[in-house]
């Protein structure tokens, strides 16, 4: 057994990092779901989706041949609404609300009716969008992810000058840096991107990082209003023995190294265990086996009652032959001094409820060992805590306190998306960058009124 | 099992599904065909003057991805010479005696062509004539086609002289291109024909190219009014065979009916307002012969639920049931229920009612799915939301009447009785 990278041919790269929601091939294919589509009035779908997109509307807009005005009804409540429709748990959202559901019928394939919808429009970068006159205002967003650059649209669309501040080399945030490879590709985040900076009136300026070459009091002096965005992104660490070991990794450097190395440069051990099942402990697992990990183990210390990750993603999971281990928790990584070489765990059973309702696991007593020689810990994310301190910041445990709209305890500095509610879906920070972008229009007017 | 056997004038077919005088049935191959999947007539495509079609010669209208909702053509009548069709015909009829053979006929505007023609098609055996005074485009201006079976007289005078000849059942199609189907269908009754068939094409542009301009179909940057049909126009169809059985002299005839049927539930349909046997185009342009089977077997099986033994058993059975609005009862009072456990809460009845009727149902918002609910004083029973539910059932009319006894319109004003108040 033996971490090793470079296991799989180049086909077998390409096949297992392969589009997993492949788009419409044909417009009458497309054509086909749209037509099903009810046209609900006052649509569950749309109340469903955390940034309101008219999906009636833009599906009618699809069956009636108006594909400008489909992408434009999607990208005016979600501009990030190509990105989107290839990683919104969209069973829990849009598709998860069809009525067709309670028909125990399929539900209309939204998102890949969204994509059909977007794809051409982002690629060729129809100017859906004017951008008005140049106000002159000037305003700084920390961070290129969804919140950011939602954020950094809406205000450009409202002629603001907006700089947007990122500590990473590429735009995109988590889009970019921390999604499975299927689900979406760079070169896909790379046109969203440059699709959103089209409108005018958005430069970014890369590799600056907050509290590093950048810090807020320059950009609260040099800006009308500073946003906020620059999400998660702290592995939250196990605190057992053995962690410190070469061949413990954190999912989200391994994700970032498949994004950013290329997947033959990325290490991956012969039998993996990942701990946790988020989105992504998911990620994490499937992109193991994919890399050509011969076993993976999903450790999770509760049920399939209380996952965290919805049954779809589940399904890709066990599809792609991982394992699970429920009721179990890990209690050392044990090594033979050079390399890891198996996962101790406890096994658990539940207790009652916590706080958020789900029922707490309790340690049986026994344990499990796992024979593994890698272990990826996708135990969920830590907000930047010291950062947020540093700024004097409201906060609770790391996360920005913020009234509505994304207004902080600062004058003149909003904040938004997984920095605030701690990590939720992308679709969730775009819709956090469009309040916060009504709420800092709104502050720039009464400031200079 | 019902028996589908049709007796048409002393024409005889085991099934009352007959080919409409078409593409479908202008040469041997086809035809042959059609009666070995079980077709129980053919009406043979229009015999006659000679001409030459074009190319292009159909077009259609799709509706929410549905293709051939309606059917649009610029062919003219058998563009093969005569004798061909002839010889043709009469080997159709040696390979299947079973099976009804009528030619439909649109001969060139003289007696003599007319006598000429009959003759000769009557030579071949065939078991009856239809006298297609209905062609809507290409024979009109000649004199021909929609060009009789608009103008009663000239009908009237045609039948005479086809009369003058024929020894075999005569039925004059007419033409849906004139106010009333019910003067040329008298004419002809009068002057002679047994039997009328109805709906001919309608007159129509299904479009225009939203790229070039030109409507269509298109022939070489030009376009003309073509003849309609398909499912489209069986609402409008159904609506003229109802005058040709409701009217004294023409209700005395045997009709084959025609316009849009797809289904044997629209055969069925056809039949109930007055039709004996019924023809089929579109669909079989759409589909081929092989959609003879469900007609058959989908009518037998409903007649078997309704106790119908044969189809004269219903022929004309819905006709006394199509009246006056004057006579309706006003005191026949329905409301829509809503059954909220086959609700999927799609908001259409209510956008409907909302936007576009009496604001009778009432929304209780919810997230994600509302609930709708009727106000049952408001509803004037439209049926409007029943019609645009997507779940069968859920939405029904309920019966409340306003009074015991049958009250109309006319009674209704002499009495006095009080309009809307809003």
């Amino acid at each position: 057994m033996a971490i090793k990278d470079h296991r799989l041919t180049d086909e077998e790269y390409a096949s297992n990092f392969g589009d997993i929601h492949p788009p419409f091939a044909t417009r009458d294919a497309a054509l086909v779901d749209a037509n099903r589509c009810l046209f609900c009035y006052d649509a569950p779908c749309t109340k469903s989706c955390p940034t309101g997109i008219d999906v009636p509307k833009f599906i009618k807009q699809i069956s009636t041949d108006n594909n400008k005005g489909a992408a434009h009804t999607i990208f005016e409540s979600n501009i990030m609404g190509g990105g989107c429709s290839r990683v919104c748990p969209v069973e829990k959202l849009c598709e998860g609300a069809c009525v067709y559901n309670l028909m125990e019928e399929e539900a209309i394939p939204i998102a890949r009716l969204q994509r059909y919808a977007t794809e051409k429009a982002i690629r060729e970068k129809w100017p859906l969008f004017q951008r008005a006159q140049s106000t002159g205002r000037k305003v700084a967003v920390v961070g290129a992810g969804p919140s950011g650059l939602s954020c950094a649209h809406v205000l450009a669309r409202s002629g603001v000058d907006v700089t947007i501040y990122e500590k990473e080399p590429r735009g995109g945030g988590l889009m970019t840096y921390g999604i499975a490879a299927y689900k979406i590709t760079q070169d896909f985040c790379a046109e969203e991107l440059e699709y959103i900076l089209s409108i005018g009136g958005i430069s970014i300026r890369y590799e600056q990082e907050l509290g590093r070459n950048l810090s807020l009091a320059a950009l609260q002096t040099q800006y009308d209003a500073v946003y906020l965005a620059f999400g998660v992104g702290l592995a939250r660490q196990l605190d057992i023995p053995g962690e410190e070991q070469k061949g413990v990794v954190d999912a989200i450097r391994f994700i970032y190294d498949i994004r950013t190395k290329g997947y033959p440069e990325v290490p991956v051990g012969d039998k993996v265990a990942v701990i946790g099942l988020g989105m992504t402990a998911i990620d994490a697992a499937t992109q193991a086996k994919r890399l050509g990990a011969k076993e993976v183990t999903i450790v999770y210390r509760r049920t399939h009652a209380e996952m965290p990750c919805t049954q779809a993603e589940l399904d890709i999971a066990k599809l792609d032959g991982c394992q699970l281990l429920w009721l179990a928790a890990p209690k050392a990584v044990l090594g033979d001094g050079t390399r890891v070489t198996g996962l101790l765990c406890s096994l658990m059973q539940l207790g009652s409820p916590d706080a958020s309702g789900r029922r707490t696991p309790a340690d049986t007593g026994e344990t499990i060992t796992l024979e593994v020689d890698m272990v990826i810990k996708a135990a969920g994310q830590l907000p930047f805590t010291q950062l947020v301190q540093d700024a004097g910041l409201a906060n609770e445990k790391g996360k920005i306190v913020t009234g509505g709209s994304g207004v902080t305890t600062i004058n003149n500095v909003f904040a938004g998306g997984d920095c605030v509610n701690g990590g939720k879906e992308v679709v969730d920070a775009v819709q956090a960058g469009k309040d916060a972008a009504a709420a800092i229009l709104n502050y720039i007017d009464s400031a200079h009124s | 099992m019902a028996n589908l056997n049709t007796d048409f004038l002393g024409i005889r077919s085991p099934n009352p599904f007959w080919l409409a005088s078409a593409p479908p049935t202008d040469k041997k191959i086809n035809v042959l065909r059609a009666f070995e999947a079980g077709w129980g007539g053919v009406v043979w495509k229009t015999l006659g003057s000679q001409v030459k079609n074009v190319s292009s010669r159909y077009s259609a209208v799709d509706y929410h991805g549905s293709r051939v909702m309606g059917l649009n053509n610029i062919e003219l009548i058998s563009d093969r010479p005569l004798d061909i069709n002839l010889q043709e015909i009469k080997e159709c009829i040696r390979l299947f005696p079973d099976r009804a053979m009528i030619v439909s006929l649109m001969a060139d505007n003289d007696k003599q062509s007319w006598h000429e023609l009959i003759r000769k098609v009557e030579d071949t055996g065939a078991h009856g004539l239809e006298l297609n005074f209905g062609c809507p485009h290409g024979m009109t201006e000649r004199g021909m086609g929609a060009a009789v079976g608009q103008d009663p007289e000239i009908a009237r005078l045609v039948v005479e002289w086809v009369m003058e000849v024929a020894t075999i059942p005569v039925i004059t199609k007419l033409t849906p291109n004139v106010h009333s189907v019910v003067p040329t269908g008298r004419a002809s009754v009068e002057a002679g024909s047994q039997a009328l068939s109805l709906i001919n094409t309608i007159q129509s542009v299904t479009g225009v190219d939203l790229d070039t301009f030109i409507p269509n179909p298109n022939v070489a940057g030009k376009s003309t009014f073509g003849g309609y049909c398909g499912p489209a126009v069986k609402p409008i169809a159904l609506k003229m065979l109802t005058t040709i059985a409701q009217d004294p002299v023409t209700a005395k005839v045997p009709v084959s009916g025609i316009g849009g049927i797809s289904t044997w539930k629209d055969a069925a349909e056809f039949m109930l307002l007055g039709a004996t046997t019924v023809q089929v185009c579109t669909a079989v342009m759409k589909h081929g012969f092989r959609i003879i089977e469900d007609l058959c077997e989908g009518l037998s099986n409903w007649m078997d639920e309704k106790g119908f033994a044969r189809i004269t058993d219903f022929i004309g059975r819905s006709v006394p049931t199509l009246t006056h609005w004057e006579d309706l009862d006003m005191n026949y009072h329905i409301v829509a229920r809503i059954d909220p456990a086959k609700c999927i809460h799609c908001g259409l009845c209510y956008i409907a009612c909302e936007d576009a009727s009496h604001q009778s149902i009432s929304l209780t918002a919810g997230h994600p799915y509302n609930t709708y609910t009727i106000k049952e004083e408001e509803c004037v029973g439209c049926n409007l939301c029943k019609l645009v539910c997507p779940v069968d059932s859920c939405i029904t009319m309920v019966e409340q009447r306003h009074g015991a006894e049958y009250l109309n319109w006319k009674e209704f004003q002499r009495r006095g009785l009080p309009l809307n108040d809003h």
